[in-house]
């Protein structure tokens, strides 16, 4: 694959992970438990987004032509978003809400963290601003996994829940994709082998402290990366793309 | 000696001097700020429903994010005004409680339905706009806490309602189906934005004592006329029609005349039949109620570390 395209495809998967997390995030916005939560998660959407249009605006010169980046955050069919199964889990509550962040969060923590030694200035520029974002964000969700996990026993039950219902999706982060290693080959990409450790390091700690286990079946789901992604992904596109798809080519 | 204090409460509201919580005040002062206030607050966080609404569906990433940030900027308002209500005596929790039971009201805007994405247009510009005409006053209201919030709050609602116009602009010089978009949103939001000033002021019998407590400056009516005349000119820019076959016009008075407004309606969505009070007020109970074993397991968490951190000092002293 040429440079350019590697590059042009290695934006999107970082850019749709952060966007459709983020707008998994933005559905909470007028539904928090609490308003000053409400406040914290709709400001973690922004972030995500915000990084994620930093990263569609980087794929959009390297497309050229007349693209933008919302024809490239909108207009492509479910089987070309690269986002990990993760990210387009549903809010089931906000336990779920909260492991999924967590998660996440420590993975995009340590990825950024090495991706702003990228080779590649762009990216590393995205990951130096993002970077103190997700410290941020990494800090809200491990203070609210040790809150809920050791909190009551119902809200002890309900995170174990979560933590089960979505280890399973947390080996993706890990598994390269083919674009993932020749971008690692190529030099702009962390090596997902080196942050594996790291993550797992990080989740056992907060786990352990939230009073959680992980769960013994760890059979790990995979396909985001490659474009087969679950049933709610079509739900997630048919929302954020319905007005580019119902009056293609207008501005808004 | 009651007497007393009611006539240098009076004066010193005479002669703007802020009236503080911990200063003497009469009763039913307090009660009309905590009544007006609660509501205010809970039309703050009622109002992210109708806007929060269109977030999964915004038609690109630069509105997205803007409207992510306005129905955020919403609940930073019920947030400050929580608090000034706060000072009068009463928790968060209790004026949650009475918006819950429907003991307490909210703006009966929030209880029309968003259909389109020219509502984000229309709730900017209307909307936000007929709530700074109510609120921009208010910056000079009598009780210190109110005025401070409300400066905060209608710095933000100003810029809302300057983005609200520009989605307007913005579809109005779009396609033929953009502007008639935007004309199906004006021709909604419009009479609801007018019954925003409240009852005429013939019928509104509270607005005396409100006025001499400088809780109130201007009469609903005379707000309405001021957003009449404002709006007038900028639907003309927008080239959409207001839909009141009355407005005109009128120089003799230098005013616009407008139609009759359908109370009617009015007092319907009031008492609760407008056509998304009980969806509105459900999101709302539900959120509530989800969020219960969150917010107990918070408390849980606090008062365990508490214990932990104290059991710690007394072996440490030991
Ligand atoms: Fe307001
Ligand atoms: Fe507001
Ligand atoms: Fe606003």
């Amino acid at each position: 694959m040429a440079e350019k395209d590697l590059l042009y495809n290695y934006s999107l998967h970082l850019a749709d992970n952060s966007m459709i997390l983020g707008q998994r995030c933005g559905e909470w916005c007028g539904h928090g438990p609490v308003l000053e939560q409400d406040i914290a998660l709709t400001n973690i959407a922004l972030d995500l987004i915000g990084e994620a249009r930093s990263l569609y605006q980087l794929a959009a010169e390297l497309k050229g032509g007349n693209a933008n980046e919302d024809t490239v955050a909108f207009l492509r069919d479910v089987m070309a978003y690269k986002n990990v199964l993760l990210v387009e889990q549903p809010n089931y509550d906000w336990a779920y809400t909260i492991v999924r962040q967590f998660f996440y969060d420590v993975f995009h923590f340590y990825l950024h963290s090495e991706l702003i030694n990228s080779t590649e200035p762009r990216l590393s520029n995205i990951a130096a601003k993002s970077l103190k974002e997700v410290t941020y964000h990494l800090k809200w969700s491990s203070e609210w996994m040790i809150r809920l996990g050791d909190g009551t026993d119902i809200s002890r039950e309900k995170m174990q829940d979560a933590v089960n219902g979505l280890w399973e999706y947390t080996g993706e982060l890990f598994m390269p994709s083919a674009i993932e290693q020749q971008a690692f080959e190529a030099g702009f990409a962390p090596d997902l082998n080196i942050l594996k450790p790291l993550w797992q390091e990080k989740v056992e700690d907060i786990l352990a402290e939230s009073t959680l286990f992980i769960p013994e079946n760890n059979y790990q789901q995979k396909g985001g990366k490659t474009g087969v992604h679950s049933e709610h992904m079509g739900y997630i596109l048919a929302d954020m793309q319905y007005l580019q798809r119902a009056y293609p080519g207008a501005n808004w | 000696m009651e007497i007393n204090l009611e006539e240098a409460f009076q004066k010193r509201i005479d002669d703007e001097i802020k009236i503080e919580p911990r200063d003497w005040m009469p009763e039913k002062y307090r009660k009309t700020l905590l009544r007006q206030i609660s509501q205010h607050a809970h039309s703050e966080i009622v109002g992210m429903l109708p806007e929060g609404n269109w977030i999964t569906r915004a038609p690109n990433l630069r509105r997205k994010v803007a409207l992510l940030a306005k129905v955020q900027d919403e609940a930073g308002h019920g947030l400050y005004l929580y608090s000034a209500a706060e000072t009068l005596g009463m928790s968060r929790d209790e004026m949650l409680n009475e918006l819950h039971t429907g003991k307490a009201k909210y703006s009966s805007i929030f209880n029309y339905p968003t259909l389109t994405w020219a509502d984000m247009g229309a709730i900017g510009w209307l909307v936000d706009g007929a709530a700074i005409m109510n609120q921009v006053p208010l910056c000079r209201a009598s009780y210190g806490p109110y005025a401070r919030a409300m400066v905060r709050v209608c710095k933000e609602e100003s810029f809302h309602q300057r983005q609200g116009y520009e989605i307007m602009l913005t579809l109005c010089q779009g396609t033929p189906e953009q502007k008639a978009m935007a004309q199906d949103a004006l021709n909604r939001w419009w009479w609801p934005s007018m019954m925003m000033f409240g009852p005429n002021d013939d019928n509104s019998p509270n607005s005396a004592q409100s006025t001499k407590w400088k809780i109130k400056r201007f009469s609903n009516d005379e707000l309405r006329q001021k957003f009449v005349d404002v709006s007038v000119p900028q639907a003309e820019i927008l080239g959409i029609t207001i839909p009141d076959p009355d407005l005109k016009w009128n120089e003799a008075r230098g005013h616009y005349d407008f139609g009759v407004i359908n109370w009617d309606e009015f007092n319907q969505v009031v008492a609760g039949n407008g056509p998304c009070n009980k969806q509105r007020l459900k999101a709302r109970v539900d959120a509530w109620e989800k969020g219960a074993w969150v917010r107990e397991a918070a408390v849980a968490y606090a008062e365990k570390r508490e214990k932990r951190n104290s059991n710690k000092e007394n072996s440490n002293a030991a």
